[in-house]
């Protein structure tokens, strides 16, 4: 019984201190065999096709919006390019589709991640085209709900805005790089094991990596965030964020 | 002022998030580690080939680093613009009244 949790500490230390280049971003071109390829794909296409819609009828409702919904890409933008160090010795990258998803909707978001990861497969060969639908459904489609579902659900349980923000962004970019493992380990099952034991090995380093990086994600969102609340309060009421009359401006402390 | 004070406080911690591990782990290069992704695939299933690349890759390191910048201050550009944009609305607002 000692030995066992002597040893679990040991490991964890490991985990920890061994500098460890790990996989933390999205799925690279060519590494998704080519069923695999075309499952996600196909999942992701109709919440995307859905997502475009959605944005087509929101713009069309309220045309002021279009200059925030391109703040929301914009954030997605500078946040996937920035790769921050982390404790596992490795880099990752925020995502910033939690910002997006909060303020458009899951799906809508979906389309601009879609953009921003297009972007990166193409002139960045950094991820690809043929994985594009994986890490579509995992940043996109996952890491959207996640942190819209997130940021809901707190808001009901009656946390203040700026946490419910931070939460939301947060989990949503951890449970990309959850998906993304186990997208990764359905595609390669370890031999003994299975598609588990794949999934702890990808997951066992990216948790780590991703911890420090989903706290990023969730802070820079808070304070974009807090702009808006200042100086947008009325986009946010037009999104059904706020309240008429809910002024969150100076008192939200995050 | 208070969310000025807020997000200064809020992004000093995010500088240190990404600072801490510089000093927590010493002997590492914090590679992006693509290259690891395989490494872990084709330990899994040594037999796997990677059936499509790129139609195009950036020549090298100095090239990639560009077109990141390029991403980032893209999307940085486009904030700072509405930032100033909506503080300017909100002064003209309040010189009105």
């Amino acid at each position: 019984m000692f030995n066992k949790k002597l040893y679990s500490i040991w490991a964890l230390l490991i985990l920890f201190l061994v500098p460890e280049s790990a996989f933390a971003m999205h799925i690279m071109e060519g590494f998704l065999p080519y069923k695999w390829a075309a499952f996600w794909a196909l999942i992701s296409l109709p919440v995307v096709v859905y997502g475009v819609v959605s944005i087509s009828k929101k713009m069309k409702e309220n045309p002021e919006l279009k200059l925030l919904l391109g703040v929301a890409g914009a954030f997605a933008f500078v946040l996937s390019a920035l790769k921050i160090p982390s404790v596992t010795g490795s880099s990752s990258h925020p995502t910033g589709v939690g910002l997006g998803a909060i303020l458009f909707g899951p799906a809508a978001m979906s389309v601009l991640g879609m953009i921003v990861l297009l972007f990166q497969a193409i002139l960045l060969a950094h991820g690809g085209i043929t994985t594009l639908g994986a890490n579509v459904f995992s940043m996109a489609i996952v890491g959207t709900f996640v942190a819209y579902g997130t940021y809901k659900f707190a808001k009901k349980a009656g946390i203040s805005n700026g946490i419910a923000v931070f939460l939301a962004a947060a989990f949503g970019n951890l449970m990309t790089y959850v998906t993304t493992s186990f997208q990764l380990a359905l595609a390669f099952p370890a031999e003994v094991g299975g598609v588990m034991a794949s999934a702890v090995k990808f997951l066992t380093i990216f948790a780590v990596t991703q911890i420090p990086l989903a706290i990023s994600e969730g802070l820079l969102t808070v304070v974009i965030f807090n702009f808006l609340s200042k100086y947008s309060s009325q986009e946010l009421i037009t999104l059904n964020i706020f309240k008429k009359g809910e002024v969150l401006g100076d008192d939200n402390h995050a | 002022m208070t969310i000025m004070r807020n997000n200064i406080i809020l992004l000093l911690l995010v500088a240190l998030l990404a600072v801490f591990p510089l000093y927590l782990v010493k002997d590492s290069e914090f590679g992006g580690a693509d290259g690891a992704a395989e490494e872990m695939i084709t330990e899994i299933n040594p037999e796997y080939e990677p059936w499509f690349s790129s139609f195009w890759e950036p020549p090298g390191g100095e090239t990639e680093s560009l077109l990141f910048a390029l991403q980032a201050a893209l999307g940085a550009g486009f904030i700072g613009y509405y930032v100033g944009y909506k503080r300017g609305q909100a002064k003209e607002k309040e010189n009105k009244e």
